[in-house]
């Protein structure tokens, strides 16, 4: 018996795109819904090796443990205000270095871009210990402020690019009017380029909480005291307890989640965009 | 001289706009890396400060003749990031083609898919340990109950498995880097590429062949390199699952120069080979230009 057309383009779906995509979301899905619950499981039950795929029972103990006991309101606290501060920065400095890439032409630019460029390929594990010994004899360490500097000097090459990019695309004739209309350089960037480049700004500064938000190596070597660990400082200070809370990493790590996931999802198209460009500009 | 300070003023700008990421550069970029060639000429163990001093290239040559761990390293970095960007490069390329199509709940999907772009390493790693766990994770009883297995497998503390669990945590937070960017520039190819392929009697595959993987030859170039170098500087994921352990298995050249310092306290030695990861990480950028040819064709 012959396969109709119509069936065979149904078969076709099926294999091609219905089964690998179904892979794909189980494979990327599983392991997001697996913590998800966890931390909703009594330690009784996640500890026993009759693994359960949905609760038994629900509960919310382990986000009041690990928010309480184990110190998490702290971490969220510090992570928080290190990011915030970070991403001020980042904006600041960006904006700056993008807006010279994009309306100057001047002696080095090029130099600039390749300075900018190479950044990209130093590993921060290299750095990490003179920084130490840098950070240490200023008393930095256990200091957020000084955590956010690292922070912003990572993300400067990339997202200083980023906003050159959007800077670009903002008609100049616009800035040279109101110089005209007697508005400094300086006057027009601020009145004039600033509220168009509002996507930018909203763009980079997601990159810049992602980034601060998820940094653990910088973190987790200046932060001697509980009360300046990191959310990322925290989760792993849990691991190397000898006996191992698992409702309260599950939860703990589902706190760490939760914000960059809102803001994933909301702002998933910038971010989209920029990690293409980003990439192939370098 | 007000006229020829506003002209220096406005020649100036650029230079003086650019200051503040010049400083943030040089201060906590540019310093350390310079500082980290004179650590490594030096004895510098902070449990034995007594005897810090410039020893000259000692640490390097114990390091090529008397060190075990080094070699080990540089083999398990080479197997990492080679598994890590093929696995991430073919999937994360798959994904891209099924997305280009049209379908339902397309954006639903993304949205999912592409999520553990944002995930740090500590949080992967932290829902991978709950996976792997040997007696109370998920992976075990999954297989157990599809006769994969008979008996537990510690899959992090196992020597055999180790690598390649660590591998799979990775390549699930790094499939999103491609997909993304490949379906980016899928979607800049021209519909009339396709017409012609079509017109032509061309199959699906061909067109994946003959359009679609020369159009994206330069991206697929440009994010190989940046993932490769990513991947052989990762270590947030390996310090947090295994420590470099069991006994070394994933000992990484990053991660042994970070557990070095980090957790043996010996600054010079640890300098030392995070000279030599730098090198290492120079030639391959240089030799990876050169081979794909990048930039003559703009």
């Amino acid at each position: 018996m012959e396969i109709s057309r119509k069936n065979r383009r149904l078969i076709h779906t099926i294999v091609f795109l219905v089964l690998p995509l179904t892979a794909f979301i189980l494979f990327v899905g599983f392991p997001l819904y697996w913590i998800f619950i966890t931390a909703f499981k009594p330690e009784s039950e996640i500890s026993s090796r009759n693994v359960s795929y949905w609760p038994r029972e629900f509960t919310f103990a382990n986000f009041g443990e690990a928010w309480k006991n184990a110190g998490f309101s702290i971490y969220f606290k510090n992570s928080l205000v290190m990011t915030l501060i970070g991403i001020v920065l980042i904006l600041v400095v960006s904006i700056m270095t993008g807006y010279v890439l994009a309306r100057y032409k001047f002696k080095g630019k090029s130099i600039v871009y390749l300075i900018l460029l190479c950044t990209q390929f130093i590993p921060g594990a290299m750095l990490l210990t003179p920084m130490f010994i840098m950070f240490s004899r200023f008393h930095l360490l256990n200091n957020v402020v000084a955590l956010a500097l690292i922070n912003t000097t990572f993300q400067i090459p990339f997202n200083s690019i980023l906003m050159s990019g959007f800077i670009s695309g903002i008609d100049y004739g616009i800035e040279e009017a109101a110089q005209i209309d007697g508005c400094s350089r300086v006057g027009a960037i601020v009145r004039v380029i600033l509220p168009l480049l509002k996507p930018g700004m909203v763009t980079v500064a997601a990159y810049g909480f992602i980034a601060c938000w998820n940094e653990f190596l910088f973190a987790f070597m200046f932060t001697t005291k509980q009360a300046s660990y990191t959310l990322s400082v925290g989760l792993k200070s849990l691991i190397g307890e000898y006996a191992m809370n698992y409702g309260q990493l599950a939860a703990g790590a589902v706190m760490a989640v939760i914000p960059v996931t809102i803001l994933f999802i909301n702002m998933q198209k910038h971010l989209i965009a920029g990690i293409g460009a980003g990439a192939v500009k370098g | 001289m007000n006229v020829k300070r506003r002209r220096f003023l406005r020649a100036a700008m650029p230079y003086l706009m650019l200051t503040p990421a010049a400083l943030f550069l040089l201060l906590f970029l540019a310093y350390p890396l310079f500082s980290v060639f004179g650590l490594s000429l030096q004895n510098y163990n902070v449990a034995r400060l007594n005897q810090r001093g410039f020893i000259g290239l000692e640490n390097f040559a114990k390091i090529f003749t008397d060190d075990n761990v080094f070699f080990k390293s540089l083999g398990i970095s080479f197997r990492w990031v080679v598994s890590e960007v093929v696995i991430q490069l073919f999937l994360g390329f798959w994904l891209a083609l099924l997305l280009d199509k049209t379908f339902r709940g397309r954006g639903v999907v993304r949205s999912l898919v592409f999520l553990p772009w944002a995930m740090s390493g500590v949080v992967t790693a932290m829902i991978w340990s709950l996976i792997f766990n040997q007696n109370i994770g998920v992976l075990n009883d999954l297989f157990r109950k599809l006769g994969i297995i008979t008996k537990d497998v510690a899959w992090l503390a196992n020597a055999k498995t180790v690598l390649w669990s660590c591998i799979t945590a990775e390549v699930w937070r790094g499939i999103p880097f491609f997909a993304i960017t490949l379906l980016a520039s899928l979607q800049n190819i021209p519909t009339d590429l396709y017409e012609a392929c079509r017109v032509d009697g061309g199959r699906p595959w061909q067109e994946i062949v003959y359009i679609k993987l020369p159009f994206l030859k330069n991206t697929i170039i440009l994010t190989t390199l940046l993932r490769a170098v990513w991947e052989f500087n990762n270590v947030d994921l390996l310090f947090t699952l295994t420590n470099g352990g069991p006994s070394n298995r994933t000992m990484t050249l990053t991660m042994y120069m970070t557990t070095t310092s980090v957790n043996n306290n010996n600054y010079g030695y640890g300098a030392a080979l995070a000279v030599i990861a730098f090198f290492i990480l120079l030639m391959f950028a240089l030799v990876y230009l050169k081979l794909s040819n990048f930039g003559k064709e703009d």
